[in-house]
């Protein structure tokens, strides 16, 4: 049992990393990165939507037929998203200022629907909730390393506004690295979104295969 | 009918009926929260271009709809002193180079400009958002103006032969705003009596 929830953190956090590894989830990956505090914020809204939907499909995967699963789990998937919307709107009303206009794009996101069907309607509600929350880490990992090197390379900064997302606490995350009019101004925009994910999948890869793994070509699998 | 029909209907309406529930649920408990944020939010963009010194009454309750001069609707809202009408900030639009620029104009009663701030843009990063007050102070310059001050065809950017500075890389978006509070003040000029109206 152990070693099934061992597999489950990894493939969520590295081996099959929804973004670096199946290359899903492209669209708030590449529209939400343009700095590490945005990835980080939609990442994490993505996170919780993931686990809760993830939990609800494996409790009631007996009950759902083959027929009308997949109109099921967009329902479940669309009921989660407004339910984060509705109460981050009226009880952390800061945060949703910041990330309010990207909350409703989850829904269109492939990756939770994805590990829905791969996993949450095969498997016990545990390790559904563990997957669906690790596979939220994990994509929350990549859209901060993607939105952290755009950032720097095109603002010049790192973790800009993070005290607006996580409270004034987190004040001393706010880096200003370089002047502001050194930024490449493409990295900001669309193309830089591209080529940065790009790259860190090479890189990716290229780590793995030093580490002598197997390349894992991006499936939506089950760990089991 | 197939056999198996009925069943995943049911099984489907069953799904919809119960998080429809849910939600319902979730949107009475929020409701009042959700409606005290955004008139807060409202508050705090009001007091951005309505300085609190000129008024003792809530921006937000007095307030009147107009339609602007390209026809769309427009929230007018009333800043009173002692009950008389001393100031007036409404929406105004201009067009920059990513579309659309919605800005919030305060005016006094003399027609000069309390304060502009940019609400919403998609001017290009790092270039055209230096409008925004948090990107540069270019927006604070406005603060004060009338038409009178500078000149009706000195409202313009440099380029144009007009007083205010343009961004390098950037002549479309400032020239969007100019024109933008430009034709908001000319609309306040218009319509000063039905905006003041009590006074």
């Amino acid at each position: 049992m152990t070693t099934q929830y061992r597999t489950i953190i990894r493939d969520g956090l590295w081996d099959n990393n929804g973004v670096l590894s199946m290359l899903l989830g492209m669209c708030p990956t590449m529209a939400m990165t343009t700095s590490a505090t945005n990835g980080l914020g939609m990442g994490v809204a993505t996170a919780v939507v993931m686990a809760a939907s993830s939990l609800l499909v494996a409790t009631f995967r007996n009950r759902i037929t083959q027929e009308v699963r997949i109109p099921v789990y967009i329902l479940i998937v669309a009921a989660m998203v407004t339910l984060v919307d509705l109460c981050m709107n009226a009880w952390m009303h800061e945060l949703y200022k910041v990330l309010g206009l990207f909350i409703p794009l989850i829904v269109s996101n492939c990756l939770p629907l994805a590990r829905l069907e791969a996993f949450a309607a095969k498997e016990p509600v545990l390790p559904s909730f563990l997957d669906g929350l690790f596979m939220g880490i994990g994509f929350t990992f990549a859209l901060t390393a993607i939105g952290a090197v755009r950032e720097i390379f095109g603002s010049g900064t790192l973790f800009a506004d993070a005290s607006l997302l996580l409270g004034p606490a987190f004040r001393f995350m706010e880096m200003h690295l370089m002047s502001s009019n050194m930024g490449v101004l493409m990295m900001i925009l669309p193309p830089g979104g591209f080529l940065v994910t790009g790259l860190l999948v090479v890189a990716k890869r290229m780590l793995d295969v030093r580490a002598g793994k197997a390349i894992q070509m991006g499936g939506a699998h089950s760990a089991a | 009918m197939k056999p198996g029909t009925l069943k995943h209907a049911v099984i489907l309406g069953s799904f919809c009926l119960g998080f429809g529930l849910l939600l319902a649920v979730t949107n009475r408990l929020t409701a009042a929260d959700i409606a005290a944020r955004a008139l807060e939010d409202k508050q705090n963009s009001l007091s951005q271009v309505i300085p609190d010194s000129i008024h003792d009454n809530n921006l937000v309750t007095d307030s009147i709809a107009m339609k602007d001069a390209r026809g769309k609707d427009i929230t007018v809202y009333r800043a009173r002193k002692n009950g008389k009408v001393s100031g007036v900030a409404y929406e105004i639009y201009g067009t920059g180079y990513g579309g659309e620029i919605k800005l919030m104009l305060g005016v006094d009663v003399a027609g000069k400009v309390l304060g502009v701030r940019v609400l919403a843009h998609h001017e290009t990063p790092g270039l055209g958002d230096k409008i925004e007050e948090k990107k540069g102070d270019w927006i604070l310059r406005f603060t004060g103006l009338s038409l009178l001050k500078p000149a009706i065809e000195k409202w313009k950017v440099k380029k144009d032969g007009g007083e205010f500075d343009q961004f390098a890389g950037a002549t479309i978006t400032p020239r969007g705003v100019v024109l933008a509070i430009r034709n908001g003040l000319e609309f306040f000029a218009a319509h000063q009596a039905q905006m003041t109206e009590g006074n």
